[in-house]
């Protein structure tokens, strides 16, 4: 792998940067690998990467049916934070937010991580006693996590909306400072580029159509373009794995609703934290090159296609306006949708499976970006050594008949 | 050029010359007309300079006269109601218009941000991915760099003043754009009697024929636009909305259209809303959107004065104005020459019409050479020179098999370069539709394929290209639209056309050659807003961004406020050339909403401030504000927290509620609490199902407390409901949670037991709720009632009464949330008010004292009740709540029965609820969701018990209390647990989560 630099950079300006390589191959598949990871975004390449790298598993396929990172991957809001309230969530998101934070030098590929701070508004006294449990959770887990005074938050965002006589008036917030953006399509492209360079086989335009089995034991995929084998095969396909996993015969506890997020046209920046609010249903913040990303809110009938209703937007932008009556003449750019796959507790399955060799990573409802290194490093360990890391040990499959949930309903930026 | 020539011509166009409009640009005075955009004004006046570009801020100009503009992006008024990134060539001109260049510094002229230029060769594409990665963590510190020349324009300093309006609508056949081909098929379909909405961007509708000068039956075809706009005026299911954009195509051709129902002028009329989102159901839809004018791809094609060759026309023809006096011609197709011969019979010198083509031929191309134009085939323009301004091109000869052009080199002095690629129609409408594309060879477009919704492409955006072509396929759509919806409908008769030379087939070279190889010589530019050029590109296909919307992410082509309406289909071509592949099998990107950028005004509407939520009064509600108590927002309802007295903060306002409610009476307002009359011969059966308890053996005029669980087991509502006939309950939810409750009962009644005979009604808001409680609670309503017999024996805990209160026909529940003797009197809602002063009449002499939702909190804390949502989150079982006593696992089936048998919910280490006490004289309260922890000494990340969910001063005790739910905390009772805060560890004691009578004597009494 050539390394990036801004001395790469100068060198190739001389030769009107025309020598550069491709940051990927892209290879015809091989018949068999050790390992194949269905999915070609952020989460199915970090595991491919980690893999690699954590476990020295390089015989590794990437199948894509489309193109990477196009999924969620590249339709999310970009927020990256680990509050979350629960132990087991916290832990988790942490330990991807750690991995985020050296992501730009262990890649070489800057994703512009931009730790500029996640500011959870409460609006009520039911927010405030739910925010100081989350807060108090935090700290004790060792995750900066603080409260803001009402004066507080307006000094760290003058256009925001604090008057008292606002319908729902801003009473405080939290704010986990180390939380913040990056640049979404970096992080598929810089794990893309470094699975390549450590001998992953990234395909694309490659879908998976059914999953190879002998007995109880996966054995390899039947794609469009041929079969392919492998002994371990893991799905990492958001928004459509209970469709892969019918495939193997398993039914998941798993909804597909469309999700829709949008953008405002550039301009100079005035937002420099990401805010959230749950009572008024918005959260936004602004990208590096000016745009006011929003999220929206799930259209509540299930789909698998990549769109959503107009009334969901407005209400989000109403909301946006509400809190920041400046932006209502600032003009939305663009609107997309996809789709996310929420299960009961609002919480992931990243775990074995009853098929022997066949592992699932998914339902990360509309917070799988945060997630998408730690998603990737505890997946790649699962498969490894087909038993899971301690930190994704809770979020078997077998929890939704033992019971033991991961609530995280509440944990939503947007009440979904 | 030797006579004056004065580039506003004094003659045509459609402005209105008696009306002059001043209007300010970057400070400088300007004069216009009615009738002008920003955009021809600015041109009229010689201003060419109008913008800066995002990346490298060249000067830039004005390059299109519509939607597609990618340059001429401006601040448009000021103050509160400052708009950024505004298109000036969608800017109807009116008086006092003020309007300023963003994004640069310190002036248009002279912007330093131009800098950029001179590092341009290390800026390519992506170029951020690859650098600003030293030292580890420094990221931030250039971010702060790159914040500092984001943006374009400013948001506005103060909220937005003006107002906005909804509509929703249906129509039969909606009709998306005003040209030809839509003015054709809104006539078709408003005749044939269908409910019509014909919508157009522009003010004026007419579309291509507002400024090409073309004729219809031999007289100017504005003339046929003006009849056929009189006759669908004159329609009354008819509907033509001017200045508006359709701008999103959605599920169930469900459309969003935005009216800019003030935007030409200074500010709203008053009582005017500022624009108008439609949201409109259409049975059948006709786009007639049109087409725009592609650019050809040429070094240096930025500068201030190359423009679109229609463009040019349109601002002579319809705003009388010459954008240059003289101009080349830069074209690959015949139909430029329309333009070029127009812009020549308007007096502007045309040096040259310069033609990628080796042999143009055609009856265009004779014209042009019969006017003594100089046509020169086969040669392409290589450079342009000027920098605020064109000056002049350079030309020379395409060689066969070569990527430069090097010969016959020659250079033309101009101030004018018009270009034209060809016409890409524009299919974002359809798309969005989910309607297929397909590539078309000879034009090098994508054109409407497969439809898949009930919609209907014609005219230019359907390939068309003749005006002939565009009225019949116009009047057929509409016709077919009408017919689908069931209306006898024929297409109508159209006026004749000019007869239209048939077209020599154009050009297709998406990168124009120069005396260099593409990217070492100036900039092809692709994208003019986001500064994204043919190397760019194809430095993207070389690393591998090979699919389109890699390039698109990775370049960030068609990602300005454009959306690429000029550069996408040649961004694309470049990508297919560069990896070897066909246009079709690169594809399009995703064309997403909105079509042109909406105001989120706009999208908001009216539900802001007051409107975002409806707030719920009580009928009591005047009461509370009278007296002076604060409120706190309960869901949608608004709640008395407390009532301060003259002088008292929170807590002494409190204190004296409290004190008032354990010893004397209190009264409170519960009339917000959810309500659902349940009736019916399956009622009981119905709650028995829903409930963990039972409900069939419960004694009419009895009431009982009860759980509902979801289908996991944990606890999702809780109340007290009352028997009032063997086939009527009375369920009472939380506040909050009145709606969802509701909604839930609904249905599992319509989807899982539609065997069951119930009806479900709301009556929240049918009733006011007057609680009395304390130890002269019943004093006082002994005073109200005569009819009511309130001794203990007669009227027990847990029952209901009916009778007369205060001369009002109530039902009096005896249940208490407080611990102390309570009674719950329930009126006609109109009643509320009479009620609530009558009860505080007569218990005057008894001390009665209302008190607010936070008293009411202290109350049912000490005793250790629980509510929904504090004491639970959605985790809790009855059985963690230490209240197995309320499931009936006898009972066949209940909602979370199996929930609560699987095994993680029977494990004996689960979070419980306890009480808490602090160490004797311990003043200060724990905080509500601090964590408790067994070791006083641990260090994050340390194992946590569980949290505090309820704290308070208790004043009965005269001591901080504490409710918590604890793992295994049953088991715990009386040991010490450490809450460890910022500022201190903090230990208490678990007990019994019951502070206060805990026998029961006083609610019992």
């Amino acid at each position: 792998m050539k390394r990036y630099s801004i001395f790469s950079l100068a060198r190739n300006a001389l030769s009107h940067h025309e020598d550069w390589p491709q940051a990927w191959r892209s290879p015809e598949p091989k018949p068999a690998y050790d390992v194949i990871i269905v999915g070609g975004g952020g989460h199915g390449l970090a595991t491919a990467y980690y893999l690699a790298k954590e476990h020295g598993i390089s015989n590794v396929a990437v199948l894509e049916k489309g193109w990477l990172g196009g999924g969620n991957t590249g339709r999310n809001t970009t927020v990256i934070r680990s509050n979350y309230l629960w132990d087991e969530s916290a832990h988790l998101y942490e330990k991807s937010l750690q991995l985020y934070e050296g992501l730009s030098q262990d890649l070489n590929f800057n994703i512009m991580l931009s730790q500029r701070g996640v500011v959870n508004l409460a609006h009520s006294e039911h927010d405030l006693r739910e925010l100081s449990r989350r807060v108090h959770a935090l700290r004790l887990n060792g995750i900066d996590s603080e409260v803001l005074s009402l004066d507080e938050v307006r000094r760290l965002i003058p256009i925001l909306d604090c008057s008292p006589a606002a319908r729902y008036p801003v009473l405080g917030a939290s704010v986990q400072w180390r939380g913040g953006i990056a640049r979404h399509d970096a992080v598929a492209w810089g794990f893309a580029r470094a699975a390549d360079a450590r001998g992953v086989d990234i395909i694309q335009n490659c879908e998976v159509t059914g999953i190879l089995r002998d007995g109880g034991r996966v054995t390899g995929v039947e794609t469009t373009r041929g079969a392919i084998r492998a002994p371990k095969v893991g799905c990492v396909v958001a928004g459509h794995a209970s469709v892969l996993a019918a495939m193997a015969g398993l039914s998941l506890p798993i909804e597909s609703h469309p999700l829709q997020a949008l953008v405002s046209e550039p301009i100079k920046p005035v937002l420099h934290t990401v805010v959230m609010s749950s009572a008024v249903h918005a959260y936004i913040s602004q990208s590096d090159k000016g745009e006011l990303v929003m999220g929206a809110g799930i259209d509540t009938w299930n789909s698998y296609a990549q769109r959503g209703s107009l009334p969901v937007v407005a209400h989000t932008v109403g909301a946006v306006c509400e809190l920041f009556p400046i932006f209502g003449r600032v003009r939305m750019m663009r609107s997309w949708a996809g789709i996310v796959d929420i299960c009961p507790d609002a919480s992931p399955i990243i775990s074995r499976t009853p098929v022997e060799g066949l592992y699932f990573n998914c339902g990360w409802g509309t917070g799988g970006f945060k997630a998408t290194p730690g998603s990737g490093w505890v997946f790649a360990y699962t498969i490894a050594r087909d038993e899971p890391h301690p930190l994704n040990a809770p979020f078997a499959l077998e929890r939704f008949s033992t019971g033991a949930l991961i609530d995280e309903h509440g944990a939503a930026a947007v009440a979904h | 050029m030797t006579a004056p020539f004065d580039l506003r011509r004094p003659e045509g166009g459609r402005i209105d010359r008696a009306r002059a409009m001043r209007f300010v640009f970057d400070g400088a005075g300007y004069s216009g007309y009615a009738g002008d955009t920003l955009a021809s004004a600015l041109l009229a006046n010689g201003v060419r300079l109008v913008a800066r570009s995002f990346k490298y801020h060249r000067p830039r100009g004005i390059a299109t006269a519509g939607a597609e503009e990618p340059n001429a992006l401006v601040q448009l008024r000021g103050n509160a109601r400052s708009e950024p990134n505004i298109r000036a060539t969608q800017v109807e001109l009116y008086d006092g218009l003020v309007a300023a260049s963003q994004n640069r510094w310190p002036s248009l002229e002279l912007d330093l941000g131009a800098l950029n230029s001179v590092f341009a060769k290390l800026l390519p594409a992506g170029f951020y991915y690859k650098t600003f990665m030293w030292p580890p963590g420094f990221w931030h510190f250039y971010e702060r760099l790159v914040r500092r020349m984001a943006g374009m324009g400013r948001a506005a300093d103060a909220s937005d003043p003006d107002r906005y309006d909804h509509r929703w609508a249906h129509c039969d056949v909606l009709v998306v754009g005003a040209g030809p081909s839509g003015l054709a098929a809104a006539l078709a379909a408003g005749r044939a009697g269908a409910r019509v909405i014909l919508c157009d961007e522009q003010a004026e509708p007419g579309g291509s024929l507002l400024g090409s000068g073309a004729t219809l039956d031999g007289a100017p075809a504005m003339q046929w636009a003006g009849a056929v706009l009189a006759e669908l005026g004159a329609l009354p299911d008819v509907t033509v909305l001017p200045r508006t954009t359709a701008f999103g195509y959605y599920d169930h051709n469900a459309l969003g259209l935005v009216e800019r129902v003030a935007d030409h002028a200074a500010e709203p009329l008053p009582g005017q809303p500022r624009q108008r989102l439609w949201l409109v159901r259409a049975r059948q839809v006709v786009l007639a959107t049109g087409a725009i004018e592609r650019p050809l791809v040429f070094r240096d094609n930025d500068r201030p004065g190359v423009m679109l060759a229609d463009a040019a026309r349109t601002y002579l023809g319809r705003y009388a104005v010459a954008c240059g006096r003289r101009a080349v011609l830069f074209t690959n197709n015949d139909h430029a020459y329309d333009a070029a011969l127009a812009l020549h019979a308007g007096g502007v010198d045309l040096a040259a019409i310069v033609d990628l083509r080796a042999e143009p031929g055609g009856l265009r191309v004779d014209a042009a050479r019969a006017r003594g134009l100089r046509v020169i085939a086969g040669r392409a323009v290589t450079a342009t020179h000027g920098r605020s301004s064109v000056t002049g091109v350079d030309i020379a000869r395409l060689q066969e098999g070569s990527d430069l052009a090097v010969l016959d080199r020659e250079s033309i002095a101009c101030d004018l370069v018009l270009n034209s690629g060809g016409w890409t129609p524009s299919v974002h409408l359809f798309s969005q539709s989910g309607g297929r594309l397909r590539y078309d060879e000879a034009t090098g477009a994508f054109l409407p394929g497969r439809a898949v919704q009930a919609v209907r492409a014609a005219g230019s955006c359907n390939g068309a290209v003749a005006l002939k072509d565009c009225l019949k396929q116009g009047a057929a759509a509409g016709a077919a639209a009408a017919g689908d919806c069931g209306f006898a409908a024929a297409p109508p008769a159209l006026p004749a056309a000019e007869p239209e030379p048939e077209s020599a087939p154009m050009r297709l070279l998406w990168v124009v050659p120069s005396d260099a190889p593409v990217g070492h010589k100036g900039k092809h530019f692709v994208d003019l807003q986001n500064d994204v050029t043919a190397a760019d590109l194809r430095l993207a296909a070389r690393e591998g961004y090979r699919s389109v919307e890699h390039l698109k992410r990775y370049t960030t082509t068609g990602m300005g406020t454009d959306q690429g309406k000029t550069s996408n289909l040649a961004a694309l071509a470049i990508l297919a050339e560069a990896t070897g592949r066909e246009i079709p099998a690169v594809g399009t990107t995703t064309f997403r909403p909105p079509y042109t950028p909406v105001a989120m005004g706009a999208l908001t509407g009216r539900t802001v401030g007051a409107l975002l939520d409806p707030a719920r009064w009580t009928p009591i509600h005047r009461w509370h504000v009278r007296a002076g108590a604060v409120f706190e927002n309960v869901g949608q309802w608004q709640r008395a927290r407390y009532y301060p007295q003259a002088g008292e903060d929170m807590h002494r306002a409190l204190a004296r509620e409290l004190h008032a409610a354990r010893n004397a009476v209190g009264i409170f307002d519960a009339s917000t609490l959810g309500k659902i009359d349940v009736k019916g011969p399956d009622a009981a059966r119905f709650l028995d199902l829903v409930y963990t308890n039972s409900w069939s053996k419960l004694g009419i005029g009895r009431c009982r407390y009860g759980f509902m669980l979801r289908e996991d087991g944990y606890v999702f509502d809780d109340g007290v409901t009352t028997r009032l006939a063997d086939d009527h309950f009375l369920v009472s939810t939380t506040t909050g949670n009145a709606a969802p409750v509701l909604s839930w009962l609904e249905d599992l009644l319509q989807m899982e037991w539609t065997e069951l005979k119930v009806r479900l009604t709301s009556v929240t808001e049918e009733y006011a709720v007057v609680t009395l409680s304390g130890p002269f609670a019943r004093r006082v309503l002994t005073e109200l009632t005569a009819d009511i017999d309130l001794e203990p024996k007669a009227f027990p805990f847990m029952s209901l009464s009916h009778g007369t209160v205060a001369g009002i026909a109530a039902r009096v529940f005896r249940v208490s949330f407080t611990g102390e003797l309570s009674y719950e009197v329930q009126v006609k809602a109109s009643y509320g008010l009479a009620l609530w002063n009558a009860c505080m009449e007569a218990g005057e002499k008894y001390g009665i004292t209302p008190y607010g939702t936070e008293a009411m909190h202290v109350l049912r804390a000490e005793k250790g009740y629980v509510i929904v949502g504090q004491e639970t989150d959605g985790t809790v079982t009855p059985y963690d709540l230490g209240m197995g006593w309320i499931v009936n696992d006898n009972k066949p089936d209940f909602i979370g029965k199996r929930g609560l048998r699987r095994a993680d919910l029977q494990r004996p280490d689960r979070k419980q609820l306890v009480g808490l006490r602090l160490e004797a004289g311990e003043r200060r309260k724990l905080p509500e969701g601090a964590h408790l922890v067994a070791d006083r000494d641990a260090v994050p990340p340390m194992p946590m018990l569980g949290h505090v969910t309820s704290s308070y001063w208790s004043v009965a005790l005269d001591a901080p209390i504490a409710l918590a739910m604890i793992k295994g905390g049953r088991a715990r009772m009386g040991e010490t647990v450490y809450a460890p805060l910022p500022d201190r560890v903090a230990a208490a004691t678990v007990v019994e989560p019951c502070f206060w009578d805990p026998e029961g004597k006083r609610l019992h009494g």
